[in-house]
C-alpha cells in the first residue's frame, strides 16, 4: 500500500525544519530552494516575524522595489503592529504609495534613521550604498538565486547569519558583457549568489519546499520533469480541485478552439505556419491579442479551492509572456487596438515571482531561424510555463521541433563550472513534446 | 542583431559593398600606434613563430624564430619584443601633465582633491584580429612570472632582463581590452566591422583580407567576389594568396613550407654541433644562417600582407571624423596607462594569476558601467547609430508642437512645462517612464505623460535643467519647431557602490584571499620542456 501524499502536511513538515535551522541551527546559513508558487513569500513573511518575535534583529534583502513593497505589505498585514523599516532610494516616487497608510511602517533613504526597527526591508542596489552601521544578527536574501554573486558581495557585511531562498529553476542572473575570464572560479561575480555562497560554504543545511500551490495538478508534473528532474515537486491540488469553464460557447476559430483546450486540459498550444520572422511577428502577436481578447470575452470563470464557487476571470487575472521587450511592446499595442486593458503584458525577467489565473505565451522560439543560448535558456521557459493557477496557452509558428534539431546546445563548457541540468534544448523539446498533445493548428 | 544592421547587411549583399553602419569614428586612434602582427606554431600553445612588429608601415621589424620549440629562441624572440615594444611604451611615459583625482584621506576617511600625473598620450597596440588579442594576453601570461638570473641566480633558463616587464604590460593591455570603448590594444576586425556591414556572417568577418575587400573592394569587383577570393584563392603551390591574420597559420603552409624549412634549420644546427674543424665549422653555420634566412622569408612572406592589410585599415578608419566621445573615452585609457605605469615603477608584483573576489566584482561593475556608457555615448555621437536605437523603439527624434508651461504641486512652484513632440518614431515608454536630451552635452530629464493622436505625438514634462528660479532660464527649453531627440537611455551612468576592500572579504565569498588558498604551482619539468 502506498502512503497518500498529503501536501499540507509535506509542507508545513518542510517548512519547520527550516523554521529550526532558522532560528536555532549553528550554520550561519540556510539555503531554500523553492518551485515556482511553492509559498516562497509566505515563507519570507513567517521566517520574518518569527526571527522579529525572537528579538532578532532582521534585514531583508529582495532584488526589486516590486518586490520589497509587496514584502513590507504582507508583514504589515499578518502583523500591524510590527515596527518595519523601508529603506528606499532617493529617486522620485521610490517606493509603493500604499505604504503610506501604514502606521508602523518608517520609510527612510537613511539606514540610520531606521535603526532599532524589527524589520528592515530594501533591494540588495540600495543595500549596497549602506555604509559604516552595526551589522545585523540576521538577513533573509529574498530570490537569492537571481541575486548576482557580487551583490552579495557588497551587501554580505552588513549580516551575521542569513537564510537564502529562491527559485533555482529562475532565469538566471545576467552582465551585459562577456564574463568567461571568471568562469570556473568560485566567486565568479556573474554567477548566482547561491552558487558561490555553497562553493565556498558546502556545509551549509539546504531545504527544500515540496509542493507547487499555484501550479495546477495538469502543469506541477511537466514543470517538475522538464526544469526540476533532480528535486521533484508535486501540486498542492488535485485534478478535480480547479476549474476553468466559459459562459460563451467556442465560434469555431483557432483562438476558440485553443482556449477550449487549455480549459479541459490546462495547456494549450496555437500553432500558425512555419515562417521565419522578425522578432515581432505581426501575424503572432495578433493571434495572442485575439486569445486574450476571447478569454475575456466569453465570461469565464475559475473554480478553486480558494473559493466557494466560480469567480469570474477579469482582465487582471490575464498575463501575455514574452521573450523580448519588444514583442511585449508589440502585444501591448495589438490588445490596445482590440481594446483590451490592464493585461499585464511583460517578458520572463518581468513575471518572475507573478502569478495569474491564465498565461499566453509567446514561444521564445517562434519563427526564428537560429535557437541561441538566450531563447534557450531554461529558467525562460520555465518562468513562462510555470505562472499560472489554471492554464497556458503558447502560440508559436509551426517547426520548432525541427528548429532545436539544427541547433543543439553548443555553449563551451567551462572547467570548474557545474553543468546545469537540464539544459535549455532538452526542457525546450520535453515541454514541447508534450504541448503537441494541446495543439491546435490555425492559419489565420 | 540589431533590426538596422540586418538592414545593412541585406544592403551589403544586394549591393556586394559593405555599408557603414556609423557616420564617425567611434574609438580614438592615436598618431603612432604600434602594429603588430604576430603568427604561432601550431599544436604548440605559447610558441610564437614570428611577428612583424613597429610604428612605420614602411619599416616593420620581422621577428622570428626559426625553431619555435627551442626555449632559447623563444626568449631569445621575445627579448627583441621587448626590445621593440617597451621602449615604444616608455616614450610616452615621460610626457604627462597635471590632472586631479579625487581620492580618500587616510587620516579623515574625507574626499579629497589630489593633484597627480596624467600621460598626456598613451601607446596604442593594433593587432590584425580578435585572436591576436588573445594571443596578447597569453604571451604577457607566460612572460610576466618569469624570473631573471638577476632576481633568482639558482633558476634554471633565467629569462631575459626585460622579458618580465614586457609581460606585465601586455596583460594589462590585454586586460583593458576587455573594457567596451577602451583603445588601448585595438583588434583591427573589430574596429571595422563596428564601423561597416559586411554581406557575411561576423565569423566571417574576422577575416581581415575578406573584411577589408567587403569594404574597399578592388577597382570593377564586388565585394562578395573579392572576400571570396580573399578566403579562397591559392597559388600554383597550393598557398593561400592572402593569408589568414593570425596568430594561427594555414596547415597547407605549415606542412608544405614551414615544417621543411624548420626540418633544414634542425639539421643545419645539428651538423654545425658535429663540425670537426674551423673550415668545415664555417661551410656548416653558413648553410645554417641560409636554412634562418628561408625561414625568416617564409615568415615575411605570410605576415607582410596582413601588414599592409592592417594599414589599409587604418587608413579607412582615419578618413571617418572622430565621433564626439571618443576623446573622453582615450582619457580613461590614458588614466589606465598611467595606473600601470605608476604601479610598474612603485615595484608593485605583476598581476596575480587570478583576480581575487572583490577585484573581479570591481572589473565587472566598471566594464557594464562602460557598456552602458559606451552604448549611449555612440548613439550621441552618431546620427546613425542613433537611428538604429530609434528603430528599436529605445529612442525618438520630432519637431516640437507645443509647449505649454505648467508648475509641479510642491510648496514652492517648480517649472515642470509639458513639450509635445511629433515623431515618425515609436518609442515604447512606460508610464512615467524617464525620457533624456542632450542640452549642451549635458543630459535634460523628461517625464513620459502620454501619448496623443494614435502614438503620432509624444507629451513630455521637463523636469530638470531649467535652473533654480520659478521661471525656466533661456535656453533651457525647446521651443515650438524645434528639431530634438529623446532617448529612453540614459546618458551619463551612475558610479556603483563601493565594495569591501580585499581584506574585508566577507564569508559568503571566502573571506579574506592569503589565507589557506594553496600556494603558487611549483615549477615542474613541464615548465621547462
Amino acid at each position: 500500500m502506498t502512503a497518500v501524499f498529503d501536501p499540507g502536511a509535506e509542507a508545513a513538515r518542510a517548512t519547520d525544519a527550516i523554521l529550526r535551522d532558522t532560528l536555532r541551527g549553528t550554520h550561519r546559513g540556510v539555503v531554500v530552494d523553492s518551485p515556482p508558487g511553492a509559498g516562497k513569500s509566505t515563507l519570507v513573511v513567517r521566517a520574518a516575524l518569527e526571527l522579529a518575535a525572537a528579538g532578532r534583529p532582521l534585514m531583508v534583502i529582495a532584488q526589486t522595489n516590486a518586490q520589497v513593497d509587496d514584502l513590507v505589505l504582507r508583514l504589515a498585514e499578518k502583523n500591524p503592529d510590527l515596527p518595519v523599516g523601508r529603506l528606499h532610494s532617493s529617486d522620485a516616487d521610490p517606493y509603493d504609495k500604499a505604504l503610506d497608510d501604514l502606521p508602523n511602517v518608517r520609510k527612510s533613504a537613511k539606514a540610520g534613521e531606521l535603526a532599532g526597527l524589527d524589520v528592515v526591508i530594501s533591494t540588495a542596489a540600495k543595500w549596497a550604498h549602506v555604509k559604516g552601521v552595526e551589522p545585523w544578527g540576521h538577513a533573509i536574501v529574498d530570490e537569492a538565486y537571481q541575486m548576482r554573486s557580487d551583490a552579495l558581495l557588497a551587501v554580505a557585511n552588513l549580516f551575521e547569519r542569513a537564510l537564502f531562498v529562491g527559485d533555482p529553476g529562475q532565469l538566471d542572473p545576467f552582465a551585459i558583457v562577456g564574463s568567461e575570464q571568471w568562469a570556473g572560479l568560485s566567486y565568479d561575480p556573474s554567477a548566482s549568489a547561491v552558487t558561490t555562497l555553497l562553493a565556498h560554504n558546502p556545509e551549509l543545511p539546504q531545504h527544500r519546499l515540496p509542493v507547487s500551490w499555484r501550479l495546477p495538478a495538469s502543469a506541477a508534473p511537466l514543470v517538475s520533469d522538464a526544469f526540476y528532474p533532480f528535486t521533484p515537486f508535486r501540486s498542492g491540488t488535485g485534478h478535480g480541485d480547479r476549474r476553468l469553464a466559459f459562459a460563451v460557447p467556442s465560434d469555431g476559430s483557432g483562438p476558440d478552439r485553443v482556449i477550449d483546450e487549455a480549459a479541459e486540459s490546462g495547456w494549450g498550444l496555437l500553432e500558425l505556419p512555419a515562417r521565419h520572422t522578425p522578432r515581432t511577428d505581426p501575424e503572432v502577436v495578433r493571434a495572442l491579442a485575439l486569445v486574450v481578447r476571447r478569454l475575456l470575452d466569453r465570461g469565464g470563470a475559475a473554480t478553486s479551492e480558494r473559493s466557494d464557487g466560480p469567480v469570474p476571470l477579469t482582465a487582471d487575472r490575464i498575463a501575455v509572456g514574452t521573450a523580448h521587450r519588444d514583442q511585449a511592446a508589440a502585444v501591448r499595442a495589438a490588445l490596445a487596438e482590440l481594446g483590451v486593458q490592464e493585461v499585464t503584458v511583460d517578458t520572463a525577467n518581468r513575471l518572475q515571482g507573478r502569478e495569474f489565473d491564465v498565461t499566453v505565451v509567446l514561444h521564445p522560439l517562434s519563427g526564428r531561424p537560429d535557437a541561441t543560448a538566450f531563447h534557450l535558456e531554461t529558467g525562460r521557459l520555465c518562468v513562462l510555463a510555470s505562472r499560472h493557477r489554471h492554464a497556458c496557452i503558447v502560440v508559436c509558428r509551426s517547426g520548432v521541433a525541427d528548429l532545436l534539431d539544427d541547433h543543439p546546445s553548443t555553449e563551451p563548457v567551462q572547467l570548474g563550472v557545474m553543468v546545469k541540468f537540464p539544459d535549455g534544448w532538452e526542457a525546450n523539446h520535453a515541454v514541447l513534446s508534450h504541448l503537441s498533445e494541446h495543439r491546435v493548428r490555425w492559419e489565420p | 542583431m540589431s533590426l538596422i544592421s540586418t538592414l545593412a547587411r541585406l544592403e551589403a549583399v544586394e549591393t556586394g559593398r559593405a555599408q557603414p553602419v556609423a557616420t564617425v569614428r567611434h574609438r580614438h586612434l592615436t598618431g603612432r600606434p604600434l602594429v603588430c602582427v604576430p603568427l604561432t606554431t601550431a599544436g604548440e600553445a605559447g610558441a610564437p613563430l614570428g611577428a612583424l612588429v613597429g610604428t612605420d608601415r614602411d619599416a616593420p621589424r620581422l621577428l622570428v624564430v626559426p625553431q619555435p620549440r627551442d626555449r632559447d629562441l623563444r626568449f631569445a624572440f621575445l627579448a627583441e619584443l621587448a626590445d621593440v615594444v617597451l621602449p615604444y611604451i616608455d616614450s610616452y611615459a615621460a610626457d604627462v601633465e597635471a590632472a586631479e583625482r579625487s581620492e580618500t584621506d587616510p587620516e579623515t576617511g574625507k574626499r579629497v582633491k589630489v593633484e597627480v600625473e596624467l600621460c598626456a598620450d598613451a601607446p596604442q597596440l593594433i593587432v590584425p584580429s580578435r585572436a591576436g588579442i588573445d594571443f596578447v594576453r597569453l604571451l604577457g601570461r607566460s612572460m610576466r612570472f618569469r624570473r631573471t638570473a638577476e632576481q633568482d641566480p639558482e633558476a634554471p633558463h633565467p629569462a631575459p632582463p626585460r622579458v618580465p616587464l614586457l609581460g606585465r604590460w601586455l596583460t594589462h593591455y590585454g586586460e583593458r581590452a576587455r573594457v567596451p570603448g577602451s583603445a588601448l590594444l585595438l583588434a583591427l576586425t573589430d574596429v571595422l566591422s563596428r564601423h561597416w556591414a559586411t554581406g557575411q556572417s561576423s565569423l566571417e568577418d574576422q577575416h581581415l583580407g575578406a573584411l577589408l575587400a567587403w569594404i574597399d573592394p578592388p577597382e570593377g569587383e564586388s565585394g562578395a567576389g573579392a572576400a571570396l577570393r580573399a578566403e579562397l584563392l591559392r597559388d600554383g603551390r597550393g598557398q593561400l594568396v592572402c593569408p589568414p591574420a593570425g596568430p594561427a597559420t594555414d596547415p597547407a603552409f605549415d606542412n608544405k613550407l614551414l615544417a621543411p624549412a624548420i626540418e633544414r634549420y634542425d639539421r643545419a644546427r645539428t651538423a654545425l654541433a658535429a663540425a670537426e674543424d674551423g673550415v668545415e665549422a664555417d661551410d656548416r653555420l653558413g648553410e645554417l644562417t641560409a636554412a634562418e634566412q628561408h625561414i625568416r622569408e617564409l615568415v615575411a612572406s605570410r605576415t607582410r600582407p596582413t601588414w599592409d592589410a592592417v594599414w589599409q585599415g587604418l587608413d579607412l578608419l582615419r578618413a571617418l571624423p572622430e565621433g564626439g566621445h571618443a576623446a573622453d573615452r582615450w582619457t580613461r585609457d590614458r588614466w589606465s596607462f598611467t595606473g600601470h605605469r605608476d604601479r610598474v615603477l612603485a615595484g608593485e608584483p605583476p598581476q596575480p594569476r587570478r583576480d581575487d573576489a572583490v577585484t573581479a566584482a570591481n572589473k565587472l561593475a566598471t566594464r557594464e558601467r562602460e557598456q552602458a556608457r559606451l552604448e549611449a555615448q555612440e548613439a550621441l555621437d552618431d546620427p546613425l547609430v542613433m537611428a538604429g536605437r530609434r528603430l528599436a523603439g529605445e529612442a525618438f527624434a520630432g519637431e516640437v508642437t507645443d509647449v505649454v508651461m505648467a508648475y509641479g504641486e510642491g510648496r514652492r512652484p517648480v517649472p515642470r512645462p509639458l513639450v509635445t513632440v511629433r515623431t515618425d518614431d515609436r518609442p515604447q515608454p512606460a508610464e512615467r517612464a524617464r525620457v533624456y536630451r542632450s542640452l549642451g552635452g549635458r543630459p535634460q530629464a523628461a517625464e513620459f505623460v502620454g501619448h496623443e493622436d494614435d502614438g503620432a505625438l509624444v507629451v513630455l514634462r521637463i523636469v530638470d535643467k531649467m535652473g533654480r528660479g520659478k521661471e525656466p532660464e533661456p535656453g533651457s527649453l525647446p521651443e515650438k519647431g524645434d528639431r530634438v531627440c529623446f532617448t529612453l537611455f540614459e546618458h551619463e551612468q551612475r558610479g556603483g557602490a563601493k565594495l569591501p576592500d580585499p581584506e574585508e572579504t566577507p564569508w559568503t565569498h571566502g573571506g579574506p584571499p592569503g589565507d589557506g588558498s594553496p600556494p603558487p604551482d611549483a615549477v615542474t619539468e613541464e615548465d621547462v620542456l
